[in-house]
């Protein structure tokens, strides 16, 4: 019968049933958490290899993990990148930044004020640390939770809350989802919904700037869920077929939604180990140490902007919160697995190293924390005289139809005719602005 | 005139105090041919063991095992791509694209593939999938969840393209396709989910268990593939609309009494044209009400076909009511959808005479 599925299944043979594998997490919601089976190996054990060399000489980099910071809150090895005390606390106070922006604007998305909003709650090194290693004018392509290189950059934390709220201070016209931002100010693309877009155009921004012999390179970070999108494996190729000035980071934060890290392939490998496939630099990082991410983007920045080629990092790091205000993450994992986590909490560690360093102190702490709620609160109110969403301070309606086309055809100047007429009808005497 | 809904209701509709929302109907339709048919395959981004985003798939691993209903990479061109082989197998695949606004990686696999696969093999070889996917606006999801691409499909040669606008027939409707053996896109009106969103959207939701169509049939039930949906009987006009739109377009109509003969088109492709020609035959005029964007939607091919096959009848120019030809804004979501302003607008110039 050639219509219908044929559902010929057991040919009689007598060879063995086959069966199909579907990754299972090793713990559900209510299940007690033991990360034992996770290998962390120690702070200091891997060689720092020069940025130079050859793929080949970093399968260790792409299986094990990159550590700087101990128990001992102490950095290890050679890949301490050596900083100042003065760099570790600005680090630590855009972290503490990153952290209060987030508490306060997942409240202001419960408080009605917006729609959406996205944590990036114990990830705040893989963005931090690692724009911090790059030049300002390097150019990121990232996805939607590194509003820390932003914080890191010294973007105005206005334009983020005018974003959020889709007012009319919006500089992106409302017209974007929260926290999809834009900045070719601070060299930071426009964010996509759309999952891992950006990876092979970070490579395209790269391939550029090699082909105008300019100096700067190009970074980008996806999510391991995303690294599965045909777009992430584009980027790898072209990548690699261009010997790319580019940095593909991966943040490997153990889920996506409510599938693990096993549903993008990593039950039997590394993200990082990718890389060697490709011809890559891989190197996988502790992605709570502030340090070793600090330390393994410059590598990979040097590495670059001497013309030695791209590299794969991922950061092994937990998404500690749900994964937007969306989502309620006790319906898919246990609840202990965030206090469980192997490489504990990023702030705290770096906060820790500065203490012990003697270059901090809890007070300092507090005070900082404080004043960071602060500035936060402050300019949340700022921002807010500009409108919320959905309370009528948005921006005009023509502005709808601006930016299709660089130009308006006529279709959408009768179209926008036809929004300011509807608006007439619906609020008589109103004015479009 | 006419507006008792009941008079138009399908036969199978015979179930007594059984309210279910829409998640609940694609729920109960999924559940009922994984049960019916051990070629049917559900699977998706985060549809295992969580039961999707939305919930269409809650309980169907625990039910079925994981063989049956289980998570995928996040990939749509992977999902779609491995449907394909999937049915080259025999088997009877049911992937869920989280937001149709993600759909677009699997275009190659869709278009060149899945559409074509009968013809090119002459038979031998077919693509039985049911590709479903929320679609539409309406939920503040800005740019990125809330299009609807339904015209880029009912474009392709050899895609069936099916869009339920209530409970009801979201479970018959979905049990039709999977049964299909060709590929069919399932777009899932996100809006109405949870009620019939009629686009006051500044007045109280509504839930679906005071719409009459929210009275299901347990069990098996189809609605073929191809038939429109009478949703009220009217003589000043035929409307055609589809998923939220229906509802909209009802409740504009009632607000202003206008007399109006409502089409629920529910499949795109194969379209229901003796439907629509009887009733704009009858009415001499006809409005077509989409979300989706302007230029090339599904509005200008039903326009084209009425023009072309009713244009004695008409009394007056074919109107459409639509998305604006830009990516759906965020904080402007309301000044872009296609609502009761502009329906009544349109309403009233096309019975002006
Ligand atoms: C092409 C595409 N498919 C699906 C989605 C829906 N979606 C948004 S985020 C997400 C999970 C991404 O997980 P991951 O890449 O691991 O990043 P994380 O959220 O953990 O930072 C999914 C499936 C999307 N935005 N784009």
């Amino acid at each position: 019968m050639a219509e219908g599925p044929n559902s010929a299944r057991g040919t009689g043979s007598n060879k063995p049933g086959l069966s199909l594998h579907v990754p299972e997490p090793k713990f559900r919601p209510g299940d007690a958490v033991d990360f034992g089976h996770v290998d962390i190996g120690a702070p200091g054990q891997l060689s720092r290899p020069d940025e130079t060399c050859h793929p080949r000489e970093l399968h260790e980099h792409a299986y094990g993990l990159v550590r700087v910071l101990g128990d001992d809150d102490r950095a290890h090895g050679p890949w301490d990148p050596k900083l100042d005390a003065d760099t570790l606390r600005t680090m630590l106070a855009n972290m503490a930044l990153t952290r209060a922006f987030d508490e306060r604007m997942f409240r202001g998305q419960r408080q009605g004020k917006t729609s959406f909003y996205m944590k990036c709650t114990g990830e705040e090194a893989t963005s931090i640390s690692a724009a911090m290693a790059l030049a300002a004018d390097d150019m990121v392509f990232p996805s939607y939770r590194q509003q820390g290189i932003l914080i890191a950059r010294g973007y105005p934390l206005i334009e983020m809350i005018n974003q959020i709220y889709s007012n009319k201070g919006d500089k992106l016209k409302g017209r974007q989802l929260p926290i999809m931002y834009s900045s070719r100010e601070k060299s930071f693309f426009t964010i996509s919904g759309n999952l891992a877009t950006q990876t092979p155009q970070a490579v395209g921004w790269a391939m550029a700037s090699a082909i105008r012999g300019d100096s700067r390179i190009a970074a980008t970070w996806v999510g391991e869920g995303s690294t599965a999108e045909g777009d992430f494996h584009s980027a790898c190729t072209f990548a690699t077929v261009y010997n790319a000035p580019v940095i593909l980071n991966v943040v490997n934060n153990q889920w996506a939604i409510s599938s693990f890290s096993g549903f993008a392939g990593s039950e039997r490998t590394t993200f990082a180990a990718r890389a060697l496939g490709y011809g890559l630099a891989g190197l996988r990082v502790d992605g709570n140490d502030a340090l070793a991410c600090y330390a393994a983007e410059r590598w990979a920045a040097n590495r670059a902007r001497a013309n030695a080629g791209p590299t794969l990092i991922e950061f092994f790091t937990y998404r500690a919160e749900g994964h937007s205000t969306s989502d309620d993450p006790s319906g898919y994992r246990s609840a202990q697995e965030r206090s469980e986590w192997p490489l504990g909490d990023p702030v705290n560690r770096l906060k820790n190293h500065l203490i012990a360093l003697g270059e901090w102190d809890e007070d300092r702490q507090a005070e900082m924390d404080r004043e960071a709620a602060e500035r936060v609160r402050a300019t949340t109110k700022e921002a807010e005289a500009n409108g919320i969403l959905g309370h009528g301070l948005h921006h005009p309606f023509r502005t709808m139809f601006e930016d299709v086309f660089e130009e308006l055809p006529w279709h959408l100047k009768e179209q926008a005719e036809q929004a300011i007429k509807e608006r007439q009808i619906k609020w008589p005497g109103s004015l479009d602005q | 005139m006419s507006l008792a809904q009941t008079d138009c209701k399908p036969a199978a509709t015979g179930a007594q105090g059984r309210r279910i929302n829409m998640i609940e109907a694609i729920n109960e339709a999924l559940e009922i041919m994984l049960a019916r048919d051990p070629d049917v395959i559900v699977m998706g981004e985060d549809v295992g063991y969580f039961g999707g985003v939305f919930r269409c798939t809650a309980g169907l691993q625990e039910k079925f095992g994981k063989s049956r209903v289980f998570d995928t990479p996040i990939s749509e061109c992977g999902i779609v791509a491995v449907a394909v082989g999937m049915g080259a197998y025999g088997l009877r695949p049911v992937p869920e694209i989280q937001f149709a606004d993600y759909i677009y990686p699997g275009l190659d696999q869709l278009i060149s593939e899945a559409a074509r696969l009968r013809y090119r093999s002459a038979g031998e070889f077919i693509a039985p999938m049911t590709v479903r996917s929320p679609f539409g606006g309406g939920i503040f999801g800005g740019q990125t969840h809330s299009q609807s691409p339904e015209a880029i499909f009912t474009h392709v040669a050899g895609l069936k393209t099916v869009i339920p606008a209530t409970p009801h027939d979201a479970k018959g409707l979905l049990i039709a396709a999977i049964e299909d053996n060709d590929p069919v896109i399932f777009f899932e009106p996100k809006r109405i989910y949870n009620g019939p969103f009629n686009g006051y959207y500044d007045r109280p939701a509504q839930a679906w268990k005071n719409h009459p169509d929210s009275a299901v049939p347990e069990g098996y039930y189809k609605i073929p593939l191809g038939q429109a949906r009478k949703v009220t009987e009217g003589e000043a006009l035929t409307v055609l609309a589809y998923g939220t739109m229906v509802h909209v377009a009802e409740a504009v109509c009632r607000e202003k009494s206008v007399d109006a003969e409502i089409l629920d088109l529910r499949t795109l492709v194969p379209l229901d044209i003796a439907a629509i020609e009887a009733s704009v035959e009858k009415t001499g005029r006809c409005l077509i009400v989409h979300e989706a964007t302007r230029t090339s939607g599904f509005g200008a091919e039903l326009s084209a076909l009425v023009t072309e096959r009713c244009f004695y009848h008409l009394e007056a120019p074919v109107e459409r009511v639509t998305g604006f030809d830009t990516p759906y804004p965020h904080s402007l979501e309301w000044a872009y959808f296609p609502g009761p302003v502009r329906i009544g607008e349109a309403l009233d110039k096309i019975l002006q005479d």
